[in-house]
Protein backbone atom coordinates (compact mmCIF):
# COMPACT_ATOMS: atom_id res chain seq x y z
CA UNK A 1 0.00 0.00 0.00
CA UNK A 2 0.65 3.41 -0.97
CA UNK A 3 2.16 5.73 2.03
CA UNK A 4 -0.05 8.62 2.96
CA UNK A 5 2.22 11.08 2.67
CA UNK A 6 5.18 10.93 0.53
CA UNK A 7 7.72 12.53 1.89
CA UNK A 8 10.09 12.97 -1.15
CA UNK A 9 7.16 15.23 -2.93
CA UNK A 10 7.07 16.83 -0.23
CA UNK A 11 11.02 18.06 0.03
CA UNK A 12 10.32 18.35 -3.93
CA UNK A 13 7.75 20.66 -3.66
CA UNK A 14 8.92 22.96 -0.66
CA UNK A 15 11.50 25.16 -2.76
CA UNK A 16 8.51 26.16 -4.92
CA UNK A 17 6.07 26.55 -2.14
CA UNK A 18 8.53 28.44 -0.10
CA UNK A 19 9.21 30.90 -3.32
CA UNK A 20 5.38 31.17 -3.25
CA UNK A 21 4.98 32.22 -0.15
CA UNK A 22 7.29 35.23 -0.86
CA UNK A 23 5.16 36.48 -3.12
CA UNK A 24 1.68 35.66 -0.21
CA UNK A 25 3.57 38.10 2.19
CA UNK A 26 4.63 40.49 -0.08
CA UNK A 27 1.25 40.89 -0.83
CA UNK A 28 -0.03 41.16 2.40
CA UNK A 29 2.87 44.09 3.28
CA UNK A 30 2.02 46.23 0.47
CA UNK A 31 -2.13 45.45 0.70
CA UNK A 32 -1.48 46.44 4.47
CA UNK A 33 0.44 48.95 3.77
CA UNK A 34 -2.83 50.66 1.34
CA UNK A 35 -5.65 49.95 3.41
CA UNK A 36 -3.33 51.40 6.36
CA UNK A 37 -2.90 54.45 5.16
CA UNK A 38 -6.00 55.12 2.69
CA UNK A 39 -8.25 53.89 6.00
CA UNK A 40 -7.02 56.77 8.03
CA UNK A 41 -8.15 59.18 5.20
CA UNK A 42 -11.67 57.57 5.06
CA UNK A 43 -12.05 57.77 8.56
CA UNK A 44 -10.90 61.07 8.68
CA UNK A 45 -13.41 62.17 5.80
CA UNK A 46 -16.51 60.20 7.27
CA UNK A 47 -15.76 62.21 10.61
CA UNK A 48 -16.30 65.65 8.52
CA UNK A 49 -18.87 67.86 9.37
CA UNK A 50 -19.67 68.61 5.91
CA UNK A 51 -22.23 65.91 4.71
CA UNK A 52 -21.61 65.74 1.37
CA UNK A 53 -18.66 64.38 2.33
CA UNK A 54 -19.40 62.72 5.16
CA UNK A 55 -22.19 60.69 4.18
CA UNK A 56 -20.60 59.34 0.79
CA UNK A 57 -17.79 58.15 2.28
CA UNK A 58 -19.74 55.93 5.13
CA UNK A 59 -22.02 54.79 2.31
CA UNK A 60 -18.92 53.82 0.34
CA UNK A 61 -17.71 52.00 3.74
CA UNK A 62 -20.85 50.03 4.28
CA UNK A 63 -21.23 49.02 0.27
CA UNK A 64 -17.27 47.71 0.72
CA UNK A 65 -18.01 46.08 3.46
CA UNK A 66 -20.84 43.81 2.95
CA UNK A 67 -19.86 42.59 -0.46
CA UNK A 68 -17.73 39.79 -0.96
CA UNK A 69 -13.96 40.44 -1.64
CA UNK A 70 -13.85 38.03 -4.16
CA UNK A 71 -16.37 39.54 -6.50
CA UNK A 72 -14.83 43.14 -6.28
CA UNK A 73 -11.47 41.48 -7.27
CA UNK A 74 -13.39 40.32 -10.31
CA UNK A 75 -14.65 43.48 -10.59
CA UNK A 76 -11.97 45.19 -10.42
CA UNK A 77 -9.81 42.37 -12.85
CA UNK A 78 -12.79 42.14 -15.95
CA UNK A 79 -13.40 45.88 -15.22
CA UNK A 80 -10.85 48.39 -15.30
CA UNK A 81 -9.28 47.15 -18.51
CA UNK A 82 -12.29 48.03 -20.22
CA UNK A 83 -11.49 51.79 -18.90
CA UNK A 84 -8.11 51.45 -20.52
CA UNK A 85 -6.52 50.73 -17.18
CA UNK A 86 -4.35 47.72 -17.93
CA UNK A 87 -2.58 46.82 -14.67
CA UNK A 88 -0.56 43.20 -13.89
CA UNK A 89 -2.97 40.67 -11.57
CA UNK A 90 -0.36 41.41 -8.52
CA UNK A 91 -1.02 44.95 -8.69
CA UNK A 92 -4.78 44.64 -9.07
CA UNK A 93 -5.38 41.83 -6.34
CA UNK A 94 -3.46 44.36 -4.05
CA UNK A 95 -5.64 47.39 -4.88
CA UNK A 96 -8.39 45.11 -4.07
CA UNK A 97 -7.12 43.55 -0.86
CA UNK A 98 -6.08 47.26 0.16
CA UNK A 99 -9.22 48.89 -0.73
CA UNK A 100 -11.68 46.22 1.04
CA UNK A 101 -9.45 46.22 4.33
CA UNK A 102 -9.18 50.47 4.29
CA UNK A 103 -13.02 49.68 5.30
CA UNK A 104 -12.55 48.17 7.84
CA UNK A 105 -9.34 50.32 9.35
CA UNK A 106 -11.17 53.12 8.77
CA UNK A 107 -13.82 51.77 10.98
CA UNK A 108 -11.07 50.80 13.81
CA UNK A 109 -9.39 54.33 13.41
CA UNK A 110 -12.92 55.96 14.21
CA UNK A 111 -13.46 54.19 16.98
CA UNK A 112 -9.86 55.79 18.41
CA UNK A 113 -10.45 58.95 16.75
CA UNK A 114 -13.91 59.36 18.83
CA UNK A 115 -12.11 58.63 21.61
CA UNK A 116 -9.58 61.20 22.18
CA UNK A 117 -11.22 63.48 24.85
CA UNK A 118 -13.24 66.62 23.65
CA UNK A 119 -10.74 68.77 25.60
CA UNK A 120 -8.10 67.80 23.45
CA UNK A 121 -10.63 69.28 20.20
CA UNK A 122 -11.22 72.17 22.16
CA UNK A 123 -7.68 73.06 23.24
CA UNK A 124 -6.62 72.80 19.66
CA UNK A 125 -9.38 75.34 18.77
CA UNK A 126 -8.56 77.56 21.47
CA UNK A 127 -4.76 77.65 20.34
CA UNK A 128 -6.08 78.45 16.66
CA UNK A 129 -4.38 75.52 15.27
CA UNK A 130 -6.30 74.98 12.01
CA UNK A 131 -7.60 71.59 11.36
CA UNK A 132 -4.90 69.69 9.56
CA UNK A 133 -2.72 70.53 12.09
CA UNK A 134 -4.99 69.78 15.02
CA UNK A 135 -5.47 66.12 13.69
CA UNK A 136 -1.96 65.69 12.73
CA UNK A 137 -0.04 66.76 15.62
CA UNK A 138 -2.85 66.38 17.90
CA UNK A 139 -5.72 64.05 17.73
CA UNK A 140 -3.89 61.17 15.65
CA UNK A 141 -0.88 60.78 18.11
CA UNK A 142 -3.18 60.03 20.42
CA UNK A 143 -6.21 57.62 18.37
CA UNK A 144 -3.49 55.67 16.89
CA UNK A 145 -1.77 53.67 19.77
CA UNK A 146 -5.09 52.07 21.27
CA UNK A 147 -5.83 50.91 18.10
CA UNK A 148 -2.71 49.02 16.84
CA UNK A 149 -4.08 45.54 18.35
CA UNK A 150 -7.40 45.91 16.64
CA UNK A 151 -5.46 47.22 13.63
CA UNK A 152 -2.95 43.98 13.88
CA UNK A 153 -6.23 41.64 13.85
CA UNK A 154 -7.28 42.71 10.59
CA UNK A 155 -3.62 42.52 9.02
CA UNK A 156 -3.92 38.81 9.98
CA UNK A 157 -7.52 38.66 8.09
CA UNK A 158 -6.16 40.30 5.23
CA UNK A 159 -3.25 38.01 5.24
CA UNK A 160 -5.61 35.00 5.49
CA UNK A 161 -7.69 36.23 2.71
CA UNK A 162 -4.27 36.64 0.23
CA UNK A 163 -5.01 32.84 -1.53
CA UNK A 164 -7.85 34.86 -3.02
CA UNK A 165 -5.33 36.47 -5.39
CA UNK A 166 -5.13 32.92 -6.64
CA UNK A 167 -8.76 33.64 -8.41
CA UNK A 168 -7.29 36.37 -10.68
CA UNK A 169 -4.04 33.99 -11.15
CA UNK A 170 -1.80 35.51 -9.45
CA UNK A 171 0.86 33.13 -8.34
CA UNK A 172 1.00 33.47 -4.71
CA UNK A 173 0.75 30.32 -2.46
CA UNK A 174 -2.49 28.78 -2.89
CA UNK A 175 -2.27 28.90 -6.88
CA UNK A 176 1.25 27.34 -6.95
CA UNK A 177 -0.21 24.35 -4.38
CA UNK A 178 -3.13 23.85 -6.75
CA UNK A 179 -0.99 24.21 -9.74
CA UNK A 180 1.42 21.61 -8.27
CA UNK A 181 -1.79 20.18 -7.04
CA UNK A 182 -3.04 19.23 -10.63
CA UNK A 183 0.71 18.54 -12.22
CA UNK A 184 1.13 15.15 -10.02
CA UNK A 185 -2.07 14.81 -9.24
CA UNK A 186 -1.54 14.77 -5.50
CA UNK A 187 -3.30 17.51 -3.46
CA UNK A 188 -2.94 16.02 -0.07
CA UNK A 189 1.18 17.58 0.55
CA UNK A 190 0.55 20.95 -1.50
CA UNK A 191 -2.54 21.58 0.47
CA UNK A 192 -1.81 20.94 3.71
CA UNK A 193 1.45 22.40 3.54
CA UNK A 194 -0.04 25.91 2.26
CA UNK A 195 -2.80 25.28 5.62
CA UNK A 196 0.05 24.57 8.09
CA UNK A 197 2.04 27.61 6.77
CA UNK A 198 -1.01 30.12 7.31
CA UNK A 199 -1.46 28.68 10.40
CA UNK A 200 1.83 28.96 12.28
CA UNK A 201 2.18 32.69 10.76
CA UNK A 202 -1.16 33.60 12.26
CA UNK A 203 -0.58 31.88 15.77
CA UNK A 204 2.61 33.60 15.31
CA UNK A 205 1.11 36.80 14.69
CA UNK A 206 -1.43 36.69 17.17
CA UNK A 207 1.37 36.24 19.90
CA UNK A 208 2.92 38.91 18.72
CA UNK A 209 -0.40 41.28 18.51
CA UNK A 210 -0.61 40.02 22.23
CA UNK A 211 2.59 40.86 23.44
CA UNK A 212 2.08 44.62 21.78
CA UNK A 213 -1.26 45.00 23.31
CA UNK A 214 0.24 43.94 26.92
CA UNK A 215 3.21 46.70 26.33
CA UNK A 216 1.15 49.03 25.42
CA UNK A 217 -1.80 48.79 28.65
CA UNK A 218 1.28 48.38 31.19
CA UNK A 219 3.14 51.57 28.87
CA UNK A 220 0.08 54.04 29.57
CA UNK A 221 -0.31 52.29 33.19
CA UNK B 1 -35.44 55.07 14.96
CA UNK B 2 -32.01 53.31 13.63
CA UNK B 3 -34.04 50.33 12.01
CA UNK B 4 -36.88 52.19 10.37
CA UNK B 5 -33.59 53.98 8.77
CA UNK B 6 -32.10 50.47 7.86
CA UNK B 7 -35.56 49.38 6.65
CA UNK B 8 -35.94 52.23 4.40
CA UNK B 9 -32.79 51.81 3.17
CA UNK B 10 -32.76 48.18 2.00
CA UNK B 11 -36.22 48.87 0.55
CA UNK B 12 -34.66 51.45 -1.34
CA UNK B 13 -31.74 49.18 -2.38
CA UNK B 14 -34.41 46.96 -3.89
CA UNK B 15 -36.13 48.87 -5.40
CA UNK B 16 -33.04 50.31 -7.06
CA UNK B 17 -31.96 46.78 -7.95
CA UNK B 18 -35.23 46.20 -9.57
CA UNK B 19 -35.57 49.23 -11.04
CA UNK B 20 -31.84 48.69 -12.42
CA UNK B 21 -32.83 45.13 -13.34
CA UNK B 22 -35.33 45.83 -15.56
CA UNK B 23 -33.13 47.95 -17.87
CA UNK B 24 -32.72 45.94 -21.23
CA UNK B 25 -29.27 45.35 -20.36
CA UNK B 26 -29.43 43.65 -17.08
CA UNK B 27 -32.69 41.59 -17.57
CA UNK B 28 -31.04 38.91 -19.72
CA UNK B 29 -29.03 38.60 -16.97
CA UNK B 30 -31.16 38.67 -13.99
CA UNK B 31 -32.74 35.05 -14.55
CA UNK B 32 -29.27 33.08 -14.02
CA UNK B 33 -28.11 35.74 -11.50
CA UNK B 34 -31.27 35.08 -9.35
CA UNK B 35 -30.48 31.01 -9.72
CA UNK B 36 -26.95 31.56 -8.55
CA UNK B 37 -28.73 33.66 -5.78
CA UNK B 38 -30.95 31.19 -4.55
CA UNK B 39 -27.79 28.82 -4.61
CA UNK B 40 -25.59 31.17 -2.28
CA UNK B 41 -29.17 31.73 -0.23
CA UNK B 42 -28.91 28.29 0.83
CA UNK B 43 -25.33 27.95 1.38
CA UNK B 44 -25.75 31.43 3.51
CA UNK B 45 -28.52 29.33 5.61
CA UNK B 46 -27.34 25.92 6.08
CA UNK B 47 -23.70 27.37 6.49
CA UNK B 48 -24.88 29.66 9.27
CA UNK B 49 -27.06 26.73 11.06
CA UNK B 50 -23.86 24.48 10.91
CA UNK B 51 -21.74 27.73 12.46
CA UNK B 52 -24.30 28.56 15.18
CA UNK B 53 -24.33 24.93 16.38
CA UNK B 54 -20.63 24.83 16.25
CA UNK B 55 -20.06 27.64 17.70
CA UNK B 56 -22.33 27.00 21.17
CA UNK B 57 -20.69 23.61 21.27
CA UNK B 58 -17.33 24.70 21.09
CA UNK B 59 -17.62 27.38 23.09
CA UNK B 60 -19.52 25.62 25.83
CA UNK B 61 -16.68 23.11 25.42
CA UNK B 62 -13.96 25.75 25.91
CA UNK B 63 -15.59 27.12 28.88
CA UNK B 64 -16.88 23.61 31.13
CA UNK B 65 -15.88 20.95 29.03
CA UNK B 66 -13.31 18.17 30.40
CA UNK B 67 -10.11 18.41 30.13
CA UNK B 68 -10.00 16.16 26.21
CA UNK B 69 -13.05 18.41 25.37
CA UNK B 70 -11.81 21.53 26.26
CA UNK B 71 -8.25 20.93 24.27
CA UNK B 72 -10.10 19.71 21.17
CA UNK B 73 -12.19 22.81 21.44
CA UNK B 74 -9.19 24.88 21.45
CA UNK B 75 -7.53 22.96 19.15
CA UNK B 76 -10.69 23.11 16.38
CA UNK B 77 -10.86 26.84 16.99
CA UNK B 78 -7.17 28.03 17.13
CA UNK B 79 -6.88 25.31 13.53
CA UNK B 80 -10.14 27.24 12.01
CA UNK B 81 -9.24 30.66 12.82
CA UNK B 82 -5.57 30.35 11.85
CA UNK B 83 -6.21 29.30 8.57
CA UNK B 84 -7.95 30.80 5.05
CA UNK B 85 -11.02 29.70 4.68
CA UNK B 86 -10.30 28.80 1.01
CA UNK B 87 -7.19 27.41 1.94
CA UNK B 88 -9.78 24.79 4.50
CA UNK B 89 -12.46 24.58 1.15
CA UNK B 90 -10.13 23.22 -1.13
CA UNK B 91 -8.08 20.92 1.85
CA UNK B 92 -11.90 19.50 1.97
CA UNK B 93 -12.71 19.65 -1.57
CA UNK B 94 -9.31 18.43 -2.89
CA UNK B 95 -7.59 15.98 0.13
CA UNK B 96 -10.25 14.41 1.48
CA UNK B 97 -11.12 12.17 -1.20
CA UNK B 98 -7.60 11.17 -1.23
CA UNK B 99 -8.51 9.68 2.11
CA UNK B 100 -11.95 7.57 0.79
CA UNK B 101 -14.52 10.47 1.78
CA UNK B 102 -16.30 11.91 -0.88
CA UNK B 103 -18.42 14.40 -0.74
CA UNK B 104 -20.33 16.76 -2.99
CA UNK B 105 -19.67 20.17 -3.58
CA UNK B 106 -22.74 21.74 -1.93
CA UNK B 107 -22.08 19.49 1.67
CA UNK B 108 -18.42 20.67 1.07
CA UNK B 109 -19.33 24.42 0.69
CA UNK B 110 -21.62 23.99 3.71
CA UNK B 111 -19.40 22.16 6.17
CA UNK B 112 -16.41 24.29 5.44
CA UNK B 113 -18.23 27.83 5.74
CA UNK B 114 -19.98 26.44 9.00
CA UNK B 115 -16.69 25.27 10.79
CA UNK B 116 -14.82 28.15 9.90
CA UNK B 117 -17.43 30.89 11.38
CA UNK B 118 -18.54 28.11 13.52
CA UNK B 119 -14.63 28.77 15.21
CA UNK B 120 -14.80 32.40 15.37
CA UNK B 121 -18.36 32.17 16.82
CA UNK B 122 -17.28 29.92 19.78
CA UNK B 123 -15.40 32.80 20.45
CA UNK B 124 -18.59 35.22 20.70
CA UNK B 125 -20.62 32.29 22.93
CA UNK B 126 -17.44 32.56 25.19
CA UNK B 127 -17.41 35.82 25.52
CA UNK B 128 -21.27 36.41 25.85
CA UNK B 129 -21.40 33.78 28.57
CA UNK B 130 -18.09 35.61 30.46
CA UNK B 131 -20.50 38.53 30.55
CA UNK B 132 -23.30 37.81 32.34
CA UNK B 133 -23.03 38.70 35.59
CA UNK B 134 -21.31 36.57 38.85
CA UNK B 135 -24.36 37.21 40.64
CA UNK B 136 -26.79 34.96 38.27
CA UNK B 137 -24.27 32.02 38.38
CA UNK B 138 -24.55 32.10 42.03
CA UNK B 139 -28.24 32.94 42.48
CA UNK B 140 -29.00 30.10 40.58
CA UNK B 141 -26.52 27.39 42.44
CA UNK B 142 -27.87 29.36 45.60
CA UNK B 143 -30.97 27.64 44.15
CA UNK B 144 -29.91 24.49 43.86
CA UNK B 145 -30.60 24.20 40.36
CA UNK B 146 -28.23 21.39 38.43
CA UNK B 147 -25.73 22.70 36.04
CA UNK B 148 -28.08 22.10 33.19
CA UNK B 149 -31.00 23.86 33.94
CA UNK B 150 -28.57 27.12 35.38
CA UNK B 151 -27.09 27.24 31.53
CA UNK B 152 -30.50 26.61 30.31
CA UNK B 153 -33.25 28.68 32.17
CA UNK B 154 -30.56 31.65 33.11
CA UNK B 155 -27.31 32.00 31.64
CA UNK B 156 -27.51 31.12 27.56
CA UNK B 157 -31.57 33.55 27.53
CA UNK B 158 -29.24 36.54 28.80
CA UNK B 159 -26.20 35.60 26.91
CA UNK B 160 -27.81 35.34 24.17
CA UNK B 161 -29.19 38.78 24.06
CA UNK B 162 -25.45 39.82 24.07
CA UNK B 163 -24.47 37.17 21.39
CA UNK B 164 -26.53 38.63 18.49
CA UNK B 165 -24.81 41.47 17.60
CA UNK B 166 -21.50 39.29 16.92
CA UNK B 167 -23.29 36.86 15.28
CA UNK B 168 -24.57 39.58 13.00
CA UNK B 169 -21.88 40.22 11.71
CA UNK B 170 -20.22 36.78 11.39
CA UNK B 171 -23.46 35.95 9.30
CA UNK B 172 -22.51 38.87 7.18
CA UNK B 173 -18.82 37.57 7.05
CA UNK B 174 -20.09 33.81 6.05
CA UNK B 175 -22.33 35.40 3.38
CA UNK B 176 -19.44 37.51 1.95
CA UNK B 177 -17.53 33.88 2.16
CA UNK B 178 -19.84 31.98 0.35
CA UNK B 179 -18.43 33.53 -2.93
CA UNK B 180 -15.34 31.75 -2.08
CA UNK B 181 -17.08 28.44 -3.42
CA UNK B 182 -18.04 29.28 -6.94
CA UNK B 183 -13.71 28.39 -6.87
CA UNK B 184 -15.03 24.49 -6.02
CA UNK B 185 -17.53 24.51 -9.10
CA UNK B 186 -20.39 25.24 -6.84
CA UNK B 187 -22.89 27.63 -9.59
CA UNK B 188 -23.40 30.50 -7.03
CA UNK B 189 -24.09 33.97 -7.61
CA UNK B 190 -20.39 34.84 -8.14
CA UNK B 191 -19.97 31.58 -10.56
CA UNK B 192 -22.55 32.78 -12.61
CA UNK B 193 -21.27 36.17 -12.83
CA UNK B 194 -18.00 34.37 -13.77
CA UNK B 195 -19.57 32.66 -16.36
CA UNK B 196 -21.67 35.08 -18.05
CA UNK B 197 -18.82 37.29 -18.30
CA UNK B 198 -16.39 34.33 -20.25
CA UNK B 199 -19.42 34.01 -22.19
CA UNK B 200 -20.65 37.97 -22.78
CA UNK B 201 -18.22 40.16 -22.30
CA UNK B 202 -20.64 42.12 -20.28
CA UNK B 203 -18.52 42.83 -17.01
CA UNK B 204 -20.21 46.28 -15.54
CA UNK B 205 -23.69 45.14 -16.12
CA UNK B 206 -23.18 41.80 -14.52
CA UNK B 207 -20.96 42.17 -11.42
CA UNK B 208 -22.47 45.47 -10.61
CA UNK B 209 -25.87 43.58 -10.33
CA UNK B 210 -24.16 41.08 -8.76
CA UNK B 211 -22.83 43.15 -5.74
CA UNK B 212 -26.30 44.95 -5.86
CA UNK B 213 -27.65 41.55 -4.75
CA UNK B 214 -25.18 40.55 -2.06
CA UNK B 215 -25.57 43.95 -0.43
CA UNK B 216 -29.83 43.51 -0.43
CA UNK B 217 -28.76 40.15 0.91
CA UNK B 218 -26.66 41.43 3.72
CA UNK B 219 -29.06 44.08 4.70
CA UNK B 220 -31.54 41.30 4.61
CA UNK B 221 -29.70 40.02 7.09
CA UNK B 222 -28.93 42.84 9.46
CA UNK B 223 -32.74 43.96 8.99
CA UNK B 224 -33.48 40.17 10.37
CA UNK B 225 -31.00 39.98 12.95
CA UNK B 226 -31.57 43.51 14.61
CA UNK B 227 -35.54 42.53 14.57
CA UNK B 228 -34.67 39.41 16.66
CA UNK B 229 -32.88 41.42 18.91
CA UNK B 230 -35.59 43.94 19.82
CA UNK B 231 -37.52 40.93 20.37
CA UNK B 232 -34.77 38.99 22.62
CA UNK B 233 -34.07 42.12 24.81
CA UNK B 234 -37.84 43.07 25.73
CA UNK B 235 -38.12 42.81 29.23
CA UNK B 236 -34.46 43.21 29.83
CA UNK B 237 -33.68 46.44 31.17
CA UNK B 238 -30.71 47.11 28.65
CA UNK B 239 -29.27 50.35 26.72
CA UNK B 240 -30.82 53.58 26.59
CA UNK B 241 -34.42 54.30 27.55
CA UNK B 242 -36.70 56.02 25.63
Amino acid sequence: MEALVDWAFVWDILPLLARAALVTIEATLLGFGLAASLGLLLAIARMSHQPWIAWPVAGFIEFIRSTPLLVQLFFMFFVLPKFGIVMPAFLTGILGLGLHYSSYCAEVYRSGLENVPRGQWEAALALNLSLPRTYWDIVIPQAIPPVIPALGNYLVSLFKETPLLSAIAVLELMQTAKILGSEYFRYLEPITIVGLFFLGLSLLSAAAIRRVEHWLTTRRG
Amino acid sequence: MHRQLLAICSLASFAAGLSVASFAGFREFLPGLLAGAWVTLQITVAGCALAVVMGLIAGLCKLYGMLLLRWLAVAYIEVFRGTSALVQLFWLFFVLPHFGVHLSPMVVAIVALGLNVGAYGAEVVRGAILAVPRGQFEASIALNMSRLTMMWRIILPQAFVRMLPPWCNLFIELLKASALVSLITLSDLTFKAYQMNQTTFRTMEIFSLVLAIYLGISLLITLSMRMLEARASAGLARGRTG
